[in-house]
């Protein structure tokens, strides 16, 4: 039996029943890691001996007759945004090389009371601002289907670690896209839960009002099962929601007759990549095929969405990375810091660490954020696009009163080429525009593969659902994945 | 147009303070580290306070509690519906790199607060409150500047102690109105168990805007710009400071006749040796705040009827304290003013005491001199005064009944605070008996014999003469009371033939 070819529900069973050990199914995601990641970079660190003993703690607690959690002996890969108290967690920035957390974030917690085996750190776009993963301090992810092309962020790292079965699940997390973007482009499934769904304690903050943890794998049932786990309460985070935490996976079964999907035809405008609009349009067949009814309807301020995002994100991030100063932790220049040239030493250390620590994306919206927020440009911009963000909110709760769903393309073009996009911010940018939106609604929303282009690209097709809709949410992307087989090809180097 | 308060000024003097207060709380105001001053530099941290990667803050509802408490005592309206906001700068004793505060819905409003003066020196002063809000005070910077090294080192126990910022609007008029309004404010809070307001350890600290309004020839009004005093950590240290900044201010426009308007508002920092304000660097003042709204945070909402009942369950204050202590007992309101100052436990002695006598004035004078004096010279507070109401009550007891004098009666009083024992163990050690009353007239007899001058000089109309008896008298039995010696022998003298 191959580990890594299973499903996560298939190997926790067979971990379960003694078909397999923990050890066997680490070990195996560690060989293929030493075997493919050189050529991918998914990983920024793997520690082989912490991963080993956490199964053999696993093993060992089967074998004394113990309960075994929910995820006992699944292999994961935790993005390094994640705050992990036995590895390093840098943010794929420079500024945070070598930091090692005290505490473990609230999902590893979760992860390691459930007996998951945590592999190693991802790689991601530095601080999670990117959607190529190209912004990473220690090199871009290669994307398993194409080395030559990106893998998308920014939690490319976990995208392509799920994607290259190098781990059979992953944490993500997405503040615009960051799960559902990559994984369209590199073929696997990935989970944005409703905001607030899984606490976002330890998971270092890039614009705290969007930000949402959630799981990469290979089908949405996968992501149920570790939803179920990663998910509920923390009373340590004042925006977790207290809501009772249902169980994903057995909420599968139900057929999709009379559920209605929105399909909103601005989706399929210009710039669509053709075979994306097919791929997707098939998609809604499917579904349709499922039993699900499909309507057109409108999103009027959806198109403000990337604009919007762009105050309101580097708004947050421009505070929220303010803590990055050279003072108490993280990197601080060598240079002597005596110049004249600024106002004080402390300042020049300021100066001195941050433009040294930091990657050019990062100070990029950390100005940008900073100049938004400034006195006589905050009406202009940062309060005007919390006004556009209810709007924006208004129009999903007026579409969720017409249909339980909504449908569409994750991104306008499959996997592009590494280096195509990194001289052109705005183009970037605009790589978020079917994403954004979602967060800035707080509601909840899945990425799937649903077809491959001419090229053998995976295309992906997005669902959203309302906020705690998860369960409508897999049980739908679940349903497609009953019915097609896109989710169950490999790339051909795995 | 503000009134002047001191005729003789050519100005018009206006002050607005800005008061710090750390709330007494058990532990910070987002985390669950231990509040407490004193303890070994960065020892009661944890990732919130420390401002760790993905550490989240989570809102104390006691500090909450406390603050609305304050605000309620300070008259100012609460907010149903409050938030918080990020106040973003860069400073090393500032681990996120932004406060968390409050700015455009601050929890409480439009308040007010009378200074006045229990002896007189100004008319009665309301003040009104601009805004009372809750926010996370900063860790502490240490600059070394020994030894040319320049090294600062940092403490972070203080990093996100809930703190009250109250901002009084600029109706205070003089230095001295200053003073007095911080010490009925520091009181309330004291009260109210919200704060214990020590300037020492940084739990209270005060900022003064300050500029002057000085009419001219024109009839126009000049008004000079607005400084900010920082740095001053005693109410002494606040008047002093006003009070220079003041006479500078007005020379400064009389030189330069800069007004509000043409120059930036300017921070000084008090001297308190030199007694002088310092300019401080004009950058630190222009900066930009950038706030916004604290996204990790849920905004915080109250009913009305929450409201009511915090406002149900306020404590006397010690304005109305200090009215009930003149009404109910008939002191002073300079002896209200003494007492009440000295906080609400020895207000309760001090009616405990009166009810027993009952008595208020000669409670309250017992009070003032025999009770304050002993809690000065030794440095305590009235829990820890070794007599209880009711041993007080019975040496005044005794003294009104007339059993000894009132100078006797401290001296047991003395005796008793020094020993721990009571007035009846006393009185029996120090050999005193009441004096009966053949035996003090014999005594009163045998001095008006033996001292013909001094009675020639009563017969000549110098009562005060007879003093020089009752000193001899207590010579010959110190348990006589001089009162009555005193008035015997005025009265033996009277039977005398004329002389």
């Amino acid at each position: 039996m191959q580990p890594l070819e299973l499903s996560a529900i298939d190997l926790v069973a067979a971990v379960a029943n003694g078909d397999l050990t923990a050890v066997e199914c680490t070990q195996a995601a560690l060989d293929r890691i030493a075997a493919l990641d050189p050529g991918t970079n998914a990983f920024l660190h793997v520690d082989q001996a912490s991963a080993l003993a956490a199964a053999e703690a696993v093993d060992a607690k089967r074998a004394a007759g113990k309960p075994l959690g929910p995820l006992a002996g699944l292999p994961v890969g935790v993005k390094d945004a994640l705050c992990t108290r036995d590895m390093p967690t840098t943010c794929a920035s420079k500024m945070l090389e070598g930091y090692q957390p005290p505490y473990d974030a609230d999902t590893v917690a979760r992860l390691r009371a459930a007996d998951a085996v945590i592999i190693g750190k991802t790689n991601m776009d530095e601080f999670a601002m990117g959607a190529s993963n190209e912004n990473s301090a220690f090199g871009p992810v290669r994307n398993p289907w194409d080395a030559t092309r990106a893998t998308g962020g920014s939690s490319g790292g976990s995208a392509a670690c799920v994607a290259a079965s190098m781990s059979t699940v992953s944490i993500g997390s997405d503040t615009g896209g960051s799960i559902r973007q990559p994984a369209g482009l590199c073929g696997v499934t990935g989970l944005k839960p409703t905001y607030g769904r899984v606490s976002r304690r330890g998971l270092v903050a890039f614009a705290s009002s969007l930000d949402q943890i959630g799981p990469m794998a290979h089908s949405a049932a996968d992501c149920g099962l570790v939803l179920e786990t990663i998910a509920g309460h923390d009373p340590l985070d004042s925006t977790s929601l207290d809501e009772m935490v249902p169980s994903y996976t057995q909420m599968l079964e139900e057929p999709l007759a009379g559920i209605r999907i929105g399909r909103v035809p601005a989706h399929f405008g210009e710039g669509l990549d053709p075979e994306v609009a097919a791929a997707v349009e098939e998609g809604f067949r499917v579904l349709e095929a499922a039993g699900a009814t499909i309507h057109d309807i409108d999103l009027p301020h959806a198109k403000y969405g990337v604009a919007t995002y762009y105050l309101i994100a580097p708004s947050e991030a421009s505070s929220n990375l303010a803590r990055y100063d050279g003072v108490h932790y993280g990197h601080r220049t060598s240079e002597p810091c005596r110049s004249d040239a600024f106002d004080s030493p402390l300042v020049e250390m300021y100066c001195r660490s941050r433009a040294e620590g930091f990657g050019p994306e990062v100070k990029r919206r950390i100005m940008l954020g900073t100049y938004a927020l400034s006195a006589g440009y905050y009406d202009a911009y940062y309060k005007r696009a919390l006004q556009v963000r209810r709007l924006i909110r208004q129009d999903y709760l007026d579409a969720f009163a017409k249909v339980d769903l909504i449908g569409g393309p994750v991104s306008a073009t499959p996997a592009f080429p590494l280096g195509e996009k990194t001289d052109d911010p705005l183009a970037m940018y605009l790589l978020d525009l079917y994403t954004v939106t979602t967060n800035l609604a707080g509601v909840c929303g899945i990425s799937f593969p649903c077809g491959f282009t001419g090229s053998g690209l995976p295309i992906g097709y997005q669902l959203q659902a309302p906020a705690l809709a998860e369960p409508l949410l897999l049980r739908a992307a679940d349903r497609f994945q009953r019915l097609t087989e896109w989710h169950r090809r490999r790339p051909p180097s795995a | 147009m503000p009134e002047p308060t001191d005729n003789a000024a050519p100005y018009t003097t206006v002050i607005g303070l800005e008061v710090h207060v750390q709330l007494l709380t058990k532990t910070k105001l987002f985390c669950s580290c231990e509040n407490r001053f004193g303890a070994p530099p960065n020892t009661l941290t944890c990732p919130v306070c420390l401002g760790l990667p993905g550490s989240l803050p989570v809102m104390n509802r006691e500090a909450f509690r406390l603050a609305v408490r304050a605000a309620t005592a300070l008259d100012c309206t609460i907010a149903e519906f409050t938030k918080w906001d990020r106040k973003n700068y860069f400073y090393p004793d500032l681990p996120k790199g932004y406060q968390v505060s409050q700015f455009d819905l601050p929890f409480s409003e439009h308040g007010q607060l009378e200074a006045i003066d229990p002896k007189g020196a100004f008319e009665p002063r309301m003040v009104r409150i601009l805004r009372v809000h809750l926010e996370e005070d900063a860790g502490k910077s240490m600059h070394d500047e020994s030894a040319g090294t320049a090294d600062s080192r940092i403490d972070l126990n203080r990093t996100g102690t809930p703190l009250l910022e109250i901002v009084s609007e600029p109706d205070l008029r003089s230095p001295a109105e200053a003073r007095c309004w911080l010490g009925e404010l520091r009181l309330l809070l004291v009260y109210l168990g919200v704060s214990d307001c020590n300037m020492q350890e940084g739990s209270l600290r005060v900022d003064a805007n300050v500029n002057l309004h000085i009419p001219k020839a024109d009839g126009s009004l000049a008004k000079t710009p607005i400084v900010e005093i920082k740095n001053m950590n005693s109410f002494r240290s606040v008047e002093r400071a006003l009070t220079y900044e003041v006479v500078r201010q007005y020379e400064e426009w009389q030189a330069t006749g800069k007004e509000l308007g043409s120059a930036p508002k300017q921070t000084r920092g008090w001297d308190d040796a030199a007694g002088i304000t310092r300019g401080q660097r004009h950058k630190e003042e222009s900066s930009d705040y950038r706030y916004f709204p604290e996204p990790d945070l849920v905004p915080v909402t109250l009913t009305v009827d929450e409201i009511a009942a915090i406002r149900e369950g306020m404590p006397e204050s010690p304005r109305a304290l200090r009215k009930r202590l003149e009404e109910t007992w008939k002191i002073p309101a300079y002896d209200a003013d003494v007492l009440v100052g000295q906080g609400r436990a020895l207000v309760e002695y001090f009616e405990t005491l009166a009810r027993l006598v009952d008595d208020g004035k000669v409670a309250s004078n017992w009070m003032q001199q025999d009770v304050l004096r002993t809690l000065n010279e030794q440095g305590i507070a009235i829990d820890a005064f070794p007599v209880a109401a009711a041993g007080l009550a019975d040496v005044i007891g005794r003294v009104k009944k007339g059993d000894f004098d009132t100078s006797r009666g401290r001296e047991i009083f003395a005796e008793m605070i020094a020993s721990g024992r009571s007035a009846e163990e006393v009185v029996a050690a120090m050999g005193i008996a009441a004096v009966g009353d053949d035996e003090l007239m014999a005594l009163c007899r045998e001095l008006v014999e033996a001292n013909p001058k001094i009675v020639a000089d009563v017969q000549s109309g110098k009562q005060q003469a007879a003093g020089g008896l009752i000193g001899q008298a207590k010579k010959k039995n110190p348990n006589v009371n001089p009162g009555q010696v005193r008035g015997l022998c005025l009265k033996i003298i009277g039977e005398l033939p004329a002389p």
